[in-house]
């Protein structure tokens, strides 16, 4: 069997940032696994290390930067790694559901797995779309926002849980081949070892090209555009107790007996 | 230009964001004098309809088709509508049933797709406004096509509530051939020994602890306070809490008279739990941190000085 893992290198902006036009400053991300990504590659990782002979292949699409982060789910016991870039991504300001979807499908075409996991959303852009959007382009079944997985591959079905609104969990038996979209708390992501981590700098990450998709660049064309980006300007009217520590509780201390806290 | 705005229920009940999609298309519609058709799949069809007949609703399409929502019902009966209807907009919800449909539509129309917009506009095409890195940086995009499929989030629109006088129209649709999932059944998460929803004051903990060891350091302050301890998710994920202490959308909603929020930083799956609290206090380092925008009061400091301190307050 083998299992295809999507992970996405994301931005996360420091407490103090500044925009800047339609951007970030670089000075101000820091890139990390996306933390949805990192429990569906435990999920890959487990299954494999439950059976026989599955292979685990994680696929990002990202620039040279993002090998480091495809290399922690290298270490965490994926098998080989696939990383998607082109010159001509260099000029695209937003890579919409729809071009993710038509690399990925690609990239599913030439890999021909059995199972694709993928988080549920990225923290960044958030779009939580990629997955079931790829399920739909490649004929595979699907589910979203799962966080119970058990493979019959035998009998060709997966039952899953899916983490409904309010506490409430859907069990369903979904036809593989199948898209799973993988929501935190299914498992117990592993830290990286030392040992794998050494293992992972041996391992392969593939480069991809669009030509080598069998893409070009009209493959990245999207109709959606980012216009602005702006700090959400708030309608807080919180009253900050300001001072040091002991200050600030002891201001708080007073709001919190006039509401009768700990007046008991 | 017309306007299809896809309900969302469960259980028997329809989920408040069928009646927010309907003020939100309503407001896509009114920017061209447009019509606005809602689509509801699956369940007590008659009874949805009834409900969903709504002030500036033209036409509430009803489905017949089992009892809950399937993805391979609610995308081939969508597909479909879409085909009849001819919608500039389609509108569903980024509920975790949308999650699970809404993608696949858009993809199988070869429609461009906006999720969790929270606000939006229409003037010869579509500007939305979407959250990005975690509802600290808002962002507009602009939509250059024809059609476009946009899924909102819930909460950001008021709920319809006027009654109005649409045409109720049955739509026959059934789908070809064996599904390819089968929804089996229902559960619910265990209750165990707290319902934090009882709580008059919750002290809640977030990402900001750190370590389980921290955790303690909470113990005490609820302790002091009188309170209930809860969380945010990260916690109940690590296993640190079980999920019964877990505030949000897929945790549980409370409205405590006092919700402490320690290092928790307000993502709206968490917010969507704990919005209808009356006092909200936020202790995180982070200034931008949007739990601040949701706070009556707030620290902006580390908790592992506020915490002790506010102990000692109670102690
Ligand atoms: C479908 C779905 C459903 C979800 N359901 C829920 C749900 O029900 N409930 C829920 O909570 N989440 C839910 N989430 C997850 C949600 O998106 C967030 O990931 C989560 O709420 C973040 O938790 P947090 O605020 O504790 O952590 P973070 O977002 O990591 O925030 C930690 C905060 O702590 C602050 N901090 C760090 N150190 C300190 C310190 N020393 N002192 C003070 N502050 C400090 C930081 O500034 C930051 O603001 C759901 C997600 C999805 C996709």
């Amino acid at each position: 069997m083998k299992i295809l893992v999507t992970v996405k290198e994301i931005a996360e902006v420091e407490d103090d940032f500044e925009i800047d036009g339609l951007g970030i400053d670089e000075a101000y991300l820091e890139y990390d696994l996306n933390e949805w990504d990192d429990y569906a590659v435990e999920e890959a990782v487990q299954i494999a290390e439950a059976g026989d002979d599955v292979e685990v292949v994680s696929v990002t699409i990202g620039p040279e930067r993002s090998e480091e982060t495809i290399r922690m789910a290298l270490a965490k016991g994926a098998d080989r790694a696939i990383r998607v870039w082109d010159d001509a991504f260099e000029d695209v300001q937003l890579l919409d559901v729809a071009a993710k979807t038509r690399l990925f499908a690609a990239v599913v075409e030439q890999e021909q797995p059995d199972l694709v996991l993928t988080g549920v959303q990225a923290s960044d852009d958030g779009f939580g779309a990629t997955g079931v959007s790829v399920a739909d382009e490649v004929g595979f079944e699907w589910a979203a926002v799962v966080n119970k997985l058990e493979l019959d591959a035998d009998s060709g079905v997966a039952n899953v849980r899916r983490e409904l609104e309010g506490g409430v969990e859907e069990l369903t038996e979904v036809d593989l081949p199948a898209v799973f979209t993988i929501q935190t708390g299914i498992n117990d992501p592993r830290y990286a070892s030392l040992r794998g981590i050494r293992q992972a700098q041996r391992k392969e990450i593939a480069p991809m090209g669009l030509a080598e998709l069998g893409l070009d660049a009209s493959a990245l064309d999207s109709p959606i555009e980012l216009t602005g980006m702006s700090e959400p300007e708030s309608e807080s009217d919180a009253t900050i107790f300001e001072g040091d520590a002991e200050g600030a509780a002891a201001q708080l201390a007073e709001i919190l007996r006039e509401k009768g806290v700990g007046a008991q | 230009m017309t306007v299809l705005a896809v309900a969302d229920h469960r259980r028997g009940d329809l989920r408040d964001v069928s009646y927010e999609l309907v003020t939100a298309g309503r407001q896509v519609a009114d920017a061209t004098g447009g019509d606005l058709h809602v689509a509801v799949i699956s369940g007590d069809i008659d009874g949805f309809a009834e409900n969903l007949n709504l002030a500036g609703v033209d036409t509430v399409h009803t489905v017949e088709n089992g009892e809950e929502f399937n993805h391979d019902v609610y995308a081939g009966a969508v597909e479909a509508l879409y085909a009849d209807v001819e919608p500039t907009v389609l509108l569903m919800p980024n509920s975790v049933n949308g999650l699970d449909y809404a993608p696949a539509v858009a993809n199988a129309l070869d429609l461009p797709l906006v999720s969790d917009a929270v606000d939006f506009d229409y003037d010869d095409g579509l500007t939305a406004t979407r959250e990005m890195y975690g509802s600290k940086v808002e962002t507009t995009v602009d939509v250059d096509a024809e059609r476009v499929a946009v899924t909102i989030r819930g909460g950001e629109w008021p709920a319809a509530v006027d009654a109005g006088d649409a045409e109720i129209s049955a739509f026959d649709y059934s789908p070809d051939g064996e599904l390819g999932s089968r929804v089996l059944g229902f559960e619910e998460v265990a209750g165990g020994d707290v319902d934090i929803t009882d709580a008059d004051v919750l002290v809640s903990v977030g990402r900001g602890i750190e370590e389980e060891e921290n955790l303690e350091l909470v113990e005490e302050l609820a302790d002091a306070l009188g309170a209930t301890l809860s969380s945010s998710r990260p916690i109940v994920d690590a296993g640190w809490l079980p999920p019964n202490r877990q505030v949000g959308q897929s945790g549980k909603v409370v409205t405590p008279d006092v919700y402490l929020a320690v290092g928790i930083s307000g993502a709206v799956q968490h917010v969507a739990g704990m919005k209808g609290s009356d006092t909200i206090v936020a202790i995180n380092t982070d200034p931008n941190a949007p739990i601040f925008d949701i706070a009556d009061y707030g620290i902006v400091g580390d908790l592992f000085d506020v915490v002790p301190a506010l102990i000692e307050q109670f102690s």
